[in-house]
């Protein structure tokens, strides 16, 4: 679905993802691990249209999507989610979420300002979706809630929400599972299996080393900005080179 | 030879100042990420104080020079605890709303205490030195001079002792400054402190020629701003070549192009080049 | 209490308007009121660009000077007719306000700031400076009032405080609709990040660029009735002490709420009138409070009530569902349709 090839990214002096390829599999679940400072999130910052590569290509479906903004790629179907999420706290969950399906409309100011029916069809539209996705993630109970009063798993799962609600069919988590409890983490991770069962494919970096074994198809593990290895979860776990990343570095497995 | 001579020095005056404004600025915006709209009030500041300290109180140029430089540090130091330390986890907004509070305060009381007249500050270098054919009024070769001098000692403090380095290791990266027990408190109120000392000096230094009133920190410090942007948020040597850059720019602009205009080239040559490398001029474009 | 979202507060608030002349003592209350309109209707504008899509744009006096330059120059050198020039006054706003847009929004934070600080600083100087369009320093007078429209004059200061008001509603009336139109929304999920706005498809430049071209927009028409109002102008208008002057207004009130700056702008100058000794000294007493308002109540009177109104609405929300705070339409049959929380779910601080 996504192919990667020969990424490399650079910031004057520093290369923070070097060569690497890959691909992201349709309708699996994928991860990304590494030690701290690898180039995770840089390589998601790379394919979701946040950093323009220095070099390497990106192919979405089989379309070049190498120098294509943020927004531009959400409109053909990758999404993602940040470790931080900033919503509109003085405002309902709900009310944060409709904004989600935005890019799927057109009403632009004239829409605005004649109050077109196009305009209050689209709103029915995205709200509706907005609630189709809040209850997805199984969180339509805190629909009317403030957003600033909703827990750090509720927020994880708003943030899946979000996401969802621009109808894509890739979906890339950054730390989807970050400052949540254990049992909290098994829960984020059936939803994220719920998500690959409706027919998205998924792509995450998460440090929790149990959830990504238990959860993952395929892992691609980055030390130093490079692909080190590839593979299944049995594979990875085994692979020396991967045991040596993790052991010589400070990072301590979840 | 001798028009150029003066435009040259005209150019290394106003360069001077410029510098010491903006290195003020820039070691506040390098440190703690806020723009203070408020330093050319601080710059304002030093110039009342000098002037009050020498007209009602008597004391000579160089005292009532160090007086302000203090009290104008006081300031700063006041401001930073009262205003910026308690936002320092505001978004920018507040940040630079608060700053214009303070400035709009220091400046209406300015105004209330000694009038929104022009102020004449006396200065005992009235003198024009002529050598070798050139003419060169002392108080601008003063600025110069003074200029530099406070521009190496600064250096000097930077790189040279423990202190200074403290607030480099603060700018490079605040939470590995805390880590490694540097208290981030201390090196902003000293950032602060140093940042009124080198406004104070400057509006001194520069007021003989150029008179005392209210709104005399503006158009210094929007050019500041524009010298800082372009030379680097928190570069030191950047506020320092900018400031030349753009008195120079000022002072031949000025004499060969328009008079009138003369405060424009600042800004225009911002927009220009903000509009073709939004990051700066010396900031690693990350995109 | 819905008092400020509802119908029926705005209605009251617009009865109270058109009542105003006739409790109002004399002319003088007028022009006041007048003068506080106008600058509602900049203000208003400016709380789009700077609270509700984040970006704090220090130019806006600027702007609002075009708009009434615009008029001065095409009506008293020109003898255009005063609505041709009027009409014109927003959209020169908005048509510089696209280059200035396109160049400066690709800037974050501080740095648009003060790039916006020193377009406002060039605007001023050409008007000052470029005598030839401008008048310079002499600036621009006997400029003509409005002129009469199927026979109503508006000459009177009566008759101005009705077309100022008629324009205030319009421009609160417009505004309103854009905040809460999904485009509002995406102004507002600018705001929250830029790069969860992008990752929602939302494109930034373009949506910045016409957040601003409103925002100068409105500048531009108030600065037009500016210049049908006071019918002299001088450069002093574009002077960066009245974006601060809207900028607290907008503070004060509450930024990024509808209310707030129409609050603000309209209680303020009252404010400094009763302090009519504090006129030239405002800011001594207004800078501290700027000051205190940002570190304590930064979203102002209006947006800390909001906030307080919107925590109480949610927090039965747990035993049951409550009607949620914010003014949207078809609420009430939405909260109907939604059952009741199960009790496992638990409570959460």
């Amino acid at each position: 679905m996504l192919e990667i090839h020969s990424l490399t990214k650079r910031f004057g002096g520093l290369t923070a993802v070097r060569d690497v390829s890959t691909t992201i599999e349709k309708g699996r679940i994928n991860a990304i691990i590494g030690p701290n400072g690898a180039g995770k999130t840089t390589f998601f910052n790379l394919i979701g249209g946040v950093f323009l590569p220095s070099s390497g290509k990106i192919l979405f479906n089989g379309q070049d999507v190498t120098n294509l903004r943020s927004d531009q790629m959400a409109r053909l179907g990758v999404s993602r989610t940040f470790q931080a999420t900033t919503l509109f706290d003085n405002a309902t969950v709900l009310d944060n979420l409709i904004v989600g399906h935005r890019l799927r409309t057109q009403s632009g100011l004239m829409d605005v300002l004649l109050g077109t029916r196009r305009l209050k069809e689209e709103e029915r539209r995205c709200r509706e979706k907005a609630r189709a996705a809040l209850d997805f993630v199984g969180l339509s109970h805190v629909e009317n809630r403030i957003a600033a009063d909703i827990t750090q798993e509720e927020r994880k799962r708003v943030a899946f929400a979000l996401a969802l609600s621009t109808e894509p069919s890739l979906v890339l988590l950054d730390e989807p599972a970050g400052g949540v409890n254990p049992e909290e983490t098994v829960g984020l991770a059936n939803l994220i299996r719920k998500m690959v069962k409706s027919g998205l494919t998924v792509c995450l970096i998460e440090h929790k080393m149990n959830m990504i074994m238990n959860l993952a198809d395929k892992i691609l593990v980055l030390n130093y900005g490079e692909k080190i290895a590839e593979g299944t979860p049995s594979e990875i776990r085994a692979n020396p080179v991967v045991i040596e990343a993790y052991l010589g570095s400070e990072h301590a497995a979840a | 030879m001798d028009v150029l001579f003066q435009q040259v020095l005209n150019g290394l005056t106003l360069g001077g100042v410029y510098s010491l404004v903006a290195l003020g600025l820039t070691l506040v915006y390098g440190i703690l990420h806020v723009p203070n709209f408020a330093h050319g009030a601080l710059y304002m500041a030093g110039a009342y104080v000098a002037f009050y300290l020498m007209g009602s109180l008597g004391f000579n140029y160089w005292i009532a020079m160090a007086g302000a430089a203090v009290a104008v540090a006081v300031l700063a130091v006041v401001a930073e605890r009262l205003v910026f330390h308690p936002l320092r986890h505001a978004p920018g907004l507040h940040h630079m709303i608060a700053a214009i509070g303070i400035l709009l305060f220091l400046e209406s009381s300015a105004q209330a205490i000694w009038g929104a007249d022009f102020h004449r500050m006396q200065t005992p270098f009235t003198g024009i030195l002529n050598f070798a054919g050139l003419v060169m009024p002392v108080q601008r070769l003063l600025i110069v001079i003074a200029a530099f001098a406070l521009v190496v000692a600064l250096h000097l403090f930077l790189k040279k002792t423990v202190t200074g380095a403290t607030i480099i290791a603060m700018a490079q990266n605040r939470d590995g400054a805390a880590l490694v027990g540097i208290d981030p408190n201390r090196v902003a109120m000293l950032t602060f402190a140093i940042s009124g000392v080198l406004a104070a000096v400057a509006a001194v230094l520069y007021a003989p020629i150029n008179l005392v009133y209210p709104g005399m920190g503006h158009l210094v410090i929007t050019k500041a701003f524009v010298i800082i942007v372009l030379g680097g948020m928190g570069s030191v040597p950047g506020a320092i070549v900018g400031g030349l850059i753009i008195g120079f720019a000022e002072s031949f602009g000025a004499f060969y192009i328009s008079t009138d205009y003369k405060d424009i080239i600042a800004f225009v040559l911002l927009v220009a080049i903000l509009s073709v490398r939004p990051e700066g001029l010396f900031t690693k474009g990350v995109r | 209490m819905k008092f400020l979202d509802s119908k029926t507060g705005w209605m009251l608030l617009l009865a109270l308007a058109i009542a105003f002349p006739f409790l109002a003592g004399n002319d003088y209350h007028l022009t006041v009121m007048s003068m506080a309109y106008i600058y509602a209707i900049a203000t208003v504008g400016l709380n789009l660009i700077t609270g509700y899509t984040g970006q704090f744009n220090l130019a806006h006096a600027g702007f609002m000077a075009v708009g009434a330059y615009t008029v001065g120059i095409l009506t008293v050198d020109h003898n255009v007719p005063f609505w041709i020039a009027f009409a014109l006054s927003g959209f020169v706003a908005a048509g510089i306000g696209f280059f200035v847009g396109i160049l400066s929004l690709r800037l974050k934070g501080h740095f648009f700031s003060i790039f916006t600080l020193c377009v406002g600083y060039i605007m001023f100087l050409l008007i000052e400076k470029w005598e030839s369009l401008t008048h310079g320093t002499v600036g621009i007078i006997g400029i003509p009032a409005p002129s009469p429209i199927a026979g109503i004059e508006f000459e009177s200061p009566r008759a101005q405080y009705y077309l100022v008001l008629f324009f205030l509603v319009l421009s609160v009336w417009v505004m309103h609709r854009i905040v809460n139109s999904l485009l509002g929304r995406t102004f507002m999920a600018i705001r929250n990040g830029d790069d969860l706005a992008e990752a929602l498809g939302i494109n930034l430049m373009r949506n910045k660029v016409l957040a601003f071209m409103l925002s100068v927009f409105y500048a531009g028409l108030a600065g037009g009735l500016y210049a049908g109002y006071v019918r002299f102008l001088g450069p002093g208008l574009a002077g960066v002490d009245h974006t601060f002057d809207m900028t607290m207004y907008m503070l004060i009130g509450g930024i990024g709420t509808m209310f707030g700056p129409l609050l603000g702008s309209v209680s303020m100058p009252w404010l400094t009138q009763y302090l009519q000794f504090l006129q030239d000294y405002r800011f001594v007493v207004f800078g501290p409070i700027l000051v205190l308002l940002v570190i304590f109540l930064p979203n102002g009177v209006v947006g800390t009530y909001l906030k307080w109104r919107a925590r109480n609405a949610s927090r039965p929300a747990v035993e049951k569902t409550a009607p949620h705070a914010e003014s949207a339409n078809a609420q009430a049959a939405v909260s109907a349709a939604v059952p009741v929380a199960p009790a496992q779910e638990g409570s959460h601080a």
